[in-house]
């Protein structure tokens, strides 16, 4: 079998990724792609990330049988993965370490992050307190209102919390906001962004401070059943938790990856946040060429997902490619479906999940039924669920 | 020779200096937009820029951006933007018109046929801030097979080598951005201009154009000493979103004229 060695040199996966920016961005991304060469390899500072994970962040996570839940859905075993495990309490901390260390390094005393629901903003005040390095997070408006407990988090953290007030007022606008800063910025500024989106080299290199995830598991599952899973499941809005566990798994054989999009109110609807299981059109937004959901003029249409985390209208390039090229599969989730599974975990296994996770958590459940109770499915949980207990219960029409 | 070529000729000639407005079609209404090219000519603009609207104008400050959610409201699209340059064509054959926009509206479009569509109305150049060098091979093939200027960005922190790429590049003119951010930003640094102006003037014989920072008359005189074009996108953009249907005209030409007239007396 051929080794997969994506992306090429200018960050193209295939007639996806690359560096669609402004000139005024080149000369940082420039010196970005070169640092992170020096460093990708780089015993010392790999030696630094490791310590971090291990010992800020808990890692190696554990991987869990939901021996009760594959008994109640009847099946396949469905064994999870515990991102939520993690302090801060989800994946994204993984990555923001990774390039927090490469920040300091290159003397870049200021970090800036976009944020959706907050989580990513919240790891990277984290680390950013932890180093000492000035923080400023853009979030949407919209996103500040829903996520008012994770404001509060960033805030006590040190980090200052910029509203977006300008187009819809959500994450894509936020992400917006954070290149302008860098732009204005960029002799003293790290932009470490959160998901495997923008301009090469962060589609890689994200994928490469999440792949631990993967890694871990393989070696997880070796040890826990004597062999690799039938197939592996985690929901993608940009895509850095399913990259992460996917990444690992690309060249090993019988593994089906299932990317788990955010379907919304139902793709029939028009309100979801799933571009690669609609067939978007391929188009260019914030630094990289992928499926997005655009309208008839290639303007940026609203998404819809009960999950502030995976209402993206694009996805990252190389969910783009692994779709392409057949290595990967990409489904989609409802809102409610979402829901349902989310219920169902906290009340089978003790475990609340965050409603992006529910995503992979519902479909899992799908495959799972489908299949043989020798056959096993892993669950990428990439975060908790406390977060979402506002919303849940909203919808509830439980006031707190 | 193009006919922003043939602008520049004309104005070295004439030891003048072009004076480049830039406005975003549709904004504040698409009615206004034909009419208020014709009157930025009227009042001494030698070639216009016109931005393309779009939801995600990641380069742009607020002002160029509340312009694109301005034209956005009314349904602005590219093909829309491309038949009011048809229109005005109807009547002006001579000021050349640069399109100004991000890459997506033109890949939904299909770059083939935007190529067709723009050359059929008259488009004499494009400037695709999303599109450095590297990732537009195709489309500037295109564009250079329909005589159609293929107009570049360079940045305070654009290196010589670099500079050497795109100059290889670009048709036209060459687009200087004065600052590091985005458009409508802090005030420009004239000194540090001058000296980049300089050293790109060694690289390349091209028209040199300046924006990103002219504020007012003042600037837009230090710019004329330095560089071959004054582009002014945010300070207009202001002019029209301070107006309403009644005065718009009258503004935008009095901040024409006073402009114009601090280029000219260079």
């Amino acid at each position: 079998m051929q080794v997969y060695d994506m992306p090429d040199e200018h960050g193209h996966f295939g007639p996806f990724g690359g560096v669609f920016v402004s000139e005024t961005l080149v000369e940082a991304l420039d010196e970005l792609r070169v640092m992170y060469e020096k460093y990708r390899h780089d015993p010392e500072f790999l030696a630094e990330y490791a310590y971090d994970l291990k010992h800020f962040v808990g890692r190696p996570s554990p991987i869990y049988h939901a021996k009760r839940l594959s008994d109640k859905v009847g099946g396949a075993q469905i064994y999870l993965k515990r991102e939520d495990l993690n302090h801060t309490g989800a994946h994204k901390i993984n990555n923001t370490i990774g390039q927090a260390l490469l920040a300091k390094r290159m003397g870049k005393p200021r970090v800036i992050a976009e944020t959706g629901a907050g989580q990513h903003g919240v790891a990277t005040a984290t680390i950013a307190a932890r180093l000492g390095l000035e923080c400023v997070v853009y979030m949407g408006a919209e996103d500040v209102k829903r996520q008012a407990p994770n404001v509060f988090r960033m805030k006590l953290l040190g980090a200052t919390v910029v509203p977006v007030e300008s187009g819809s007022k959500t994450l894509k606008d936020a992400l917006n906001e954070a290149m302008r800063d860098w732009v204005t910025n960029i002799s003293n500024t790290f932009y470490i962004i959160g998901t495997v989106a923008g301009p090469h080299p962060y589609p890689m290199m994200v994928r490469d401070f999440q792949a631990i995830i993967g890694i871990e598991a393989k070696e997880q599952m070796q040890e826990m059943i004597g062999r690799q899973p039938d197939a592996v499941v985690a929901c993608v809005g940009g895509g850095s938790n399913a990259m992460g566990i996917f990444y690992p798994y690309i060249d090993v054989e019988g593994v089906r990856l299932i990317g788990v999009e955010a379907g919304g109110h139902g793709l029939s609807t028009g309100q979801h946040a799933a571009p690669l299981t609609a067939n978007s059109p391929i188009g260019v937004l914030h630094g990289n060429r992928t499926y997005l959901m655009q309208d008839e003029d290639g303007n940026i249409i609203e998404t819809h997902s009960i999950s502030a985390g995976l209402d993206y209208p694009g996805v990252g390039p190389e969910h783009a490619w692994l779709k392409d090229i057949n290595r990967a599969e990409y489904v989609a989730i409802t809102d409610e479906e979402a829901m349902a599974a989310f219920h169902n975990l906290c009340r089978t296994e003790g475990i609340i999940p965050a409603l992006e996770s529910s995503h992979a958590l519902a479909y899992a459940e799908k495959l799972a039924k489908t299949m043989s109770p020798d056959q096993v499915v892993l669950v990428n949980l990439s975060g908790r669920g406390d977060k979402d207990i506002n919303t849940v219960a909203r919808l509830a029409n439980i006031s707190l | 020779m193009s006919r922003i070529q043939s602008v520049f000729a004309t104005l070295k000639a004439q030891g003048k200096k072009a004076l480049i407005p830039y406005i975003t079609a549709g904004d504040p209404h698409p009615d206004h937009t034909v009419p208020l090219l014709h009157a930025l000519v009227e009042a001494g603009a030698d070639m216009i820029e016109l931005g393309v609207p779009f939801s995600d104008p990641m380069a742009d400050g607020p002002v160029i951006q509340r312009a694109s959610e301005r034209a956005l409201v009314h349904k602005m699209g590219l093909r829309k933007v491309l038949a009011m340059v048809k229109a005005f064509r109807e009547t002006n054959q001579t000021t050349p018109i640069v399109l100004m926009g991000y890459a997506n509206p033109i890949e939904a479009m299909g770059s083939a046929q935007f190529v067709a569509l723009a050359k059929d109305s008259g488009v004499d150049g494009v400037l695709t801030v999303d599109y450095p060098p590297e990732e537009c091979e195709v489309f500037n093939q295109q564009l250079a097979a329909a005589d159609i200027d293929s107009i570049f960005l360079l940045s305070p922190t654009t290196e010589p080598s670099r500079t050497e790429l795109i100059v290889k590049q670009a048709t036209g003119f060459l687009y200087y951005v004065s600052l590091k951010g985005v458009t409508g930003a802090a005030n420009l640094d004239i000194v540090e201009v001058k000296k980049r102006v300089a050293d790109i003037r060694k690289q390349t014989s091209m028209p040199i154009g300046v924006g990103f920072g002219v504020k007012d008359a003042a600037t837009a005189r230090e710019v004329a000493a330095i560089a071959d074009a004054v582009v002014v996108g945010s300070r207009m953009v202001l002019a029209i979103e301070s107006s309403d249907a009644g005065n718009l005209v009258a503004n935008v030409q009095a901040l024409m004229h006073e402009l114009r007239a601090a280029i000219d007396s260079v």
